[in-house]
């Protein structure tokens, strides 16, 4: 297992290099002066001249990026073209907002994802199994933008029971997570089907059925507990898919997370956030494939007692 | 004798296609779904001539009507027909989908099929592009794109075609390897056939129904990134009939005429889950293990 991790987390090292290379070359890569983008439109020649400076422009690249990993180490991503903020503080007070919604949005698809899943294997074939795989088929098929939208028509703008958007209480989170959660409870649903329906083929589901175990025991004590295996490492790494798809419900809510920052800044062409954004979610994305990665050698004894063997 | 001879002939006659199509027939739903992207690309084809009223003609005595017979989906803010503007971006959307899916199912076949078969430094080169590619989630290097080259619906396409390459790289690699280890391919590489006879007529044809279950299941989920791209207003210009940016229009009236973005948003629904049908069900026919 040691090993195992080691290796992965070392694997990780040439990604980390070449995610950061590309977030620094993202100014270096829009056609134009990157000094006048950062400046912004409206800036003098004056004010190039300083960003010119201040970033190093005039330097070779590679001079650059040893300044701009500098400076990354030191906590320091640049300021805003926009608010004139460092972007630091900006990405750090729109973290939790987007950290909570994405909790909230695997809390539904889990549930979902997993009921429906063990409904459709454990009714294989028959009416139940053709309404639950096409639930789910459609979950990945609807627009989250569109969902979204008519969740908000219906529960806000004629029940009345939820806000159209923004962040408060308990209330305020339902229909964003709903909308997130969505798409990823149906890859859930088509993904325990397709798991237990596996395990339940195997010898000892046969025997526990055979010495008259009820149906719910096989069910629930032998064949779920080896299904989930996959499905957990599975739900994981769901995790980033839920992290991009932040950008599209964080823009029908007006949730202040970090989504909606990315597209404020590409409207504004506000762009040393959008570097920062796109490297802050480029490491979640692989932090949380690693951590999956690890927890699945934890959850697979053929990798967990590889080191001893 | 002969009426064994009469029966083994009979066998012999059923062609691959013949195979897959009556394994295909079978799946009522997936047959359905085929049939209505049939009638979806004949609308996208002779949409501008059946549509009712010009896609950009303003009424400005209807503006944000509901549906009735007249506007069978109602109008939007400009009084236009959203059902005549729902038929033109018909053509929009799969386009967007077709091309870009296209463009990276053939990079992404030539990278796979490349990998797999030569192996070596050029496997590792070629798949450590793809790991790096794969490390970005879809949208956000789709966004990252567009960022760089700018909003437009052909960039949407360059971005959608560029994420879409890894997917196919990986799964034609698979494939490639599993082919390469087969005893004819052995066959023809004894018999010294050079690389690219061996690539174009055994291992290219054995990736085909592979390819053509990725390619129905990404046309989906490409048609559902690009509308999103135009929702966030980094796609096609808010002005086109294009069905993201029909709903993304819509959204200031949620209120009083919720049909602006209902009607909009219902035909990318039912355009992507026919794709996805589809291709479940083209899976399972092409499929030799599911079909035993």
């Amino acid at each position: 297992m040691l090993k195992y991790s080691i290796k992965r987390i070392l694997g990780m090292i040439p990604l980390l290099f070449v995610i950061s290379v590309i977030a620094f070359l993202f100014v270096h890569l829009i056609p134009g002066d990157p000094a006048r983008l950062i400046a912004g439109t409206d800036a003098t020649i004056e004010e190039i001249k300083n960003i010119r400076e201040k970033y190093g422009l005039d330097e070779p690249l590679y001079q650059q990026y040893v300044d701009y990993m500098a400076n990354l180490f030191q906590g320091d991503l640049g300021t805003s073209i926009v608010s004139a903020r460092p972007v630091m503080d900006m990405l750090a007070e729109r973290f939790v907002p987007t950290l909570s919604l994405t909790f909230a949005s695997m809390f539904w698809a889990l549930l979902f994802g997993l009921l429906i899943g063990v409904i459709s294997a454990v009714k294989r074939n028959k009416w139940q199994d053709h309404l639950t795989m096409f639930l789910a088929v459609s979950g990945v098929s609807i627009p989250s933008f569109w969902l979204g939208l008519m969740l908000i028509q219906l529960f806000s703008v004629q029940l009345g029971w939820f806000p159209t958007g923004g962040i408060g209480g308990i209330e305020s989170y339902i229909l964003p997570s709903l909308t997130l959660g969505a798409g990823v409870a149906a890859i859930i649903a088509r993904f325990t089907r397709s798991s237990l329906m596996d395990v339940l083929k195997e010898d000892y589901i046969r025997t526990g059925r055979a010495k008259g175990l009820a149906e719910f025991k096989v069910i629930n004590r032998h064949a779920l507990r080896n299904a989930m295996i996959p499905v957990v490492t599975m739900s994981g790494l769901q995790f980033g898919f839920l992290l991009s798809g932040s950008i599209i419900t964080e823009t029908i809510f007006s949730w202040p997370g970090l989504g909606r920052l990315l597209i404020n800044s590409i409207t504004a062409r506000d762009y040393p956030v959008i570097q920062a954004e796109i490297l802050l979610f480029s490491l979640e994305f692989l932090l949380i494939n690693l951590l999956v990665d690890l927890l699945y050698g934890f959850l697979n004894p053929k990798i967990r007692y590889e080191e001893g063997s | 004798m002969a009426e064994a001879n009469v029966h083994m002939e009979e066998q012999k006659r059923v062609t691959p296609f013949q195979q897959f199509w009556s394994s295909f027939k079978k799946q009522k739903v997936s047959f359905a779904a085929g049939a209505f992207l049939l009638l979806l690309f004949i609308v996208a084809i002779i949409g501008p001539y059946i549509a009712p009223y010009e896609p950009n003609e303003p009424d400005y005595n209807q503006l944000l009507s509901g549906p009735s017979w007249q506007h069978l989906a109602g109008t939007d803010d400009f009084g236009r027909d959203i059902f005549s503007r729902i038929l033109h971006g018909a053509r929009i959307s799969l386009a967007v989908g077709l091309s870009s899916v296209l463009l990276g199912a053939v990079v992404g076949t030539v990278f796979g099929v490349i990998s797999g078969y030569f192996g070596k430094w050029i496997d590792s080169a070629i798949m450590r592009v793809m790991d790096v590619l794969l490390a970005f989630p879809g949208m956000l290097l789709a966004i990252g794109i567009i960022a760089i080259l700018g909003p437009g619906l052909v960039n949407v396409v360059m971005a959608v075609a560029i994420f879409s390459v890894p997917v196919f790289a990986r799964i034609i690699r698979s494939n490639t390897l599993a082919i390469k280890s087969t005893l004819y391919v052995e066959a023809t590489q004894s018999i010294g056939s050079s690389h690219w006879r061996t690539i174009w007529k055994h291992i290219f044809p054995g990736t085909v129904s592979t390819l053509i279950v990725y390619f129905t299941m990404r046309i989906g989920s490409a048609i559902l990134i690009a509308a999103g791209l135009s929702f966030l207003g980094l796609g096609a210009d808010p002005s086109t009939p294009e069905w993201g940016a029909m709903l993304s229009n819509g959204r200031s009236y949620l209120n009083n005429a919720p049909h602006v973005t209902f009607f909009p948003g219902l035909a990318i629904f039912l355009t992507v889950l026919a794709f996805n049908l589809l291709g479940d069900g083209l899976r399972d026919a092409l499929d030799p293990k599911i079909r035993e």
